[in-house]
């Protein structure tokens, strides 16, 4: 593939806190339309990732380049980031999805009102528009995430952990909402560990542990020798580790 | 009878009904910055900056007496000081924020009253401390109320990115820049406010009319309009209710209205939807589903 027509491309890309780098030297090209899995163990750099392609961690080497378009990028943190106990309405947190259009001060059209209760519909959870976000169960509430989500309209999803500690029948549900954006055209990143998951729906994979153990097909990533590897390299942690000179011009 | 114990005050004597006024503006300004200092659970923090107005004011104080606009700027440039260099230590070193906010308050305070005692006397640390809303002049109460014009225009321009910011501060960042904005404007408001409501009620006291109304809406009341709304009505009922404690039993009026705002809130907390007993004495069948 030509660089050159990638949505998402990461070039020598490392990232880190204190100068340890959590993720290390990182290439890959993303394809528009692609829907791509970032699997690894804890502290592999997948959570990292996504940060500074959301721009809130800067670079440590390398940089990232994005051509989303118009349309943007979307990211779903972990769901630990949101306060449930403040009071706002469920049909009021989804219609912040229309952010772009709706900006600081204007308020809903009758359209766009009626496109929020759609996507409360396509996500099951029509009749829940006057309750608080307090009151939905994590299922729900990672259903009305994906409900915003989906009002973004964005060209890449960034999904961290969509499915932890969420039950088989959402899980069921929120897959087929991420196989239709697919099917839309979207490129999607979603951090998974549930391998199952990954080999049954994800066509691509990147396999992570601080540096890129492969990018590609994802039968061809997931093997047990590359997956121990993996588990291998993610635990190692080194205070004094010396200053890393790899030459930036290396191939990936 | 009654009426004339309700009205009489008001009615006959101008300093109660510039104290209302002053009360009036105070509800409708500093409250609703209140309810969002509480939903962001920065109530204690806003308490810390309350005390780190006063060395600001102090200064102000010693250089120029108890002029209003030196105790004014003083207090609003002491105050936004260390609400950054809270931030900043928070940010710069292991210590979390609360712990730099109460090392930067006690300072404050500590800094504020020897700043006072140095020139002043004993009623003018006394005026600092518990605030003069009996004593309210023409640019007292014309800078609360420009204070609490400018407050509620600028939450009706940030209301919505301050609610994100609010639950789901992530999200704000990734669609807007208004994230820091929301952020740090609140915090201005914040500091303000408490400038504001230091005129009249004094650095140790006004936080109480941010927090306590707020606190005791949020016990009554599920959505936020209706919260802003409550507590805003509870913070003016404790002015009235506070004003007419110390008129008729010749008690300090600024304690009294903290204390009217501390027995609305008591009552909230036992009878309320929210509170301790309401939620068992309003008990109904559960539904089907």
């Amino acid at each position: 593939m030509n660089a050159h027509d990638a949505i998402l491309e990461l070039d020598n890309l490392t990232l880190g806190y204190d100068r340890h780098p959590a993720v290390h030297h990182l290439r890959c090209s993303i394809a528009p339309g692609a829907l791509v899995a970032i699997v690894g163990p804890n502290g592999a750099g997948k959570s990292t990732l996504f940060k500074a392609l959301t721009g809130e961690l800067p670079p440590l080497q390398g940089r990232f380049r994005v051509h989303a378009g118009k349309g943007g990028i979307a990211y779903l943190p972990q769901q630990s980031e949101l306060d449930r106990s403040f009071p706002v309405s469920v049909f009021d947190m989804v219609s912040m999805g229309l952010w772009r259009e709706i900006g600081a001060f204007r308020g809903l059209s009758r359209s766009q009102a009626e496109r929020v209760r759609a996507a409360l519909a396509a996500v099951g959870l029509s009749g829940f528009e006057a309750r608080q976000i307090g009151t939905l169960s994590g299922g729900q509430l990672q259903r009305a995430r994906f409900a915003r989500m989906m009002l973004q309209d964005a060209n890449l999803l960034l999904l961290d952990e969509p499915f932890n500690a969420i039950d088989a029948r959402t899980i069921e549900d929120l897959i087929a909402l991420i196989l239709q954006w697919h099917t839309e055209g979207r490129t999607i990143l979603a951090v998974l560990h549930d391998l199952t998951l990954v080999r049954r729906h994800f066509p691509e994979c990147l396999l992570l542990a601080r540096e890129c153990l492969g990018f590609g097909p994802t039968d061809e990533i997931l093997t047990p020798e590359r997956l121990a590897t993996a588990r291998r390299l993610a635990g190692e942690f080194d205070a004094t580790a010396p200053v890393c000179h790899r030459p930036e011009a290396e191939a990936a | 009878m009654i009426a004339e114990t309700l009205f009489g005050p008001f009615a006959d004597f101008e300093f109660m009904r510039r104290a209302l006024a002053g009360c009036l503006a105070l509800a409708l300004g500093a409250t609703p910055v209140g309810v969002f200092l509480l939903l962001r659970r920065m109530s204690l923090m806003g308490d810390a900056m309350a005390h780190a107005i006063l060395p600001g004011a102090a200064l102000g104080y010693l250089a120029f007496g108890l002029s209003l606009g030196a105790m004014t700027v003083g207090g609003i440039i002491a105050g936004i000081v260390v609400a950054l260099a809270a931030g900043l230590v928070a940010r710069s070193s292991i210590l979390k924020e609360d712990a730099s906010l109460a090392a930067f308050y006690l300072l404050s305070i500590a800094t504020g009253v020897m700043i006072v005692s140095l020139r002043g006397r004993n009623l003018d640390l006394l005026h600092v401390l518990f605030g003069s809303v009996l004593a309210l002049d023409d640019p007292s109460l014309l800078l609360i109320s420009a204070i609490t014009t400018a407050t509620l225009v600028a939450l009706a321009l940030l209301y919505r990115p301050l609610v994100l910011e609010c639950f789901d501060a992530a999200f704000l960042r990734g669609v807007s820049a208004a994230s820091p904005i929301a952020h740090y404007g609140f915090l201005v408001l914040v500091v303000l406010n408490l400038v504001a409501g230091f005129h009249a009620l004094g650095t140790l006291m006004a936080v109480g009319i941010m927090i306590l109304p707020s606190a005791a809406a949020r016990l009554w009341v599920k959505r936020l309009p209706a919260m802003l709304g409550l507590a805003v009505l509870i913070a003016f009922a404790s002015g009235i209710g506070g004003l007419l404690a110390s008129f008729h039993a010749d008690v300090p009026a600024g304690p009294a209205i903290i204390l009217a705002a501390g027995i609305v809130y008591l009552l909230s907390l036992i009878l309320a939807p929210g509170g301790m007993l309401g939620a068992r004495l309003n008990r109904r069948p559960h539904l089907e589903s």
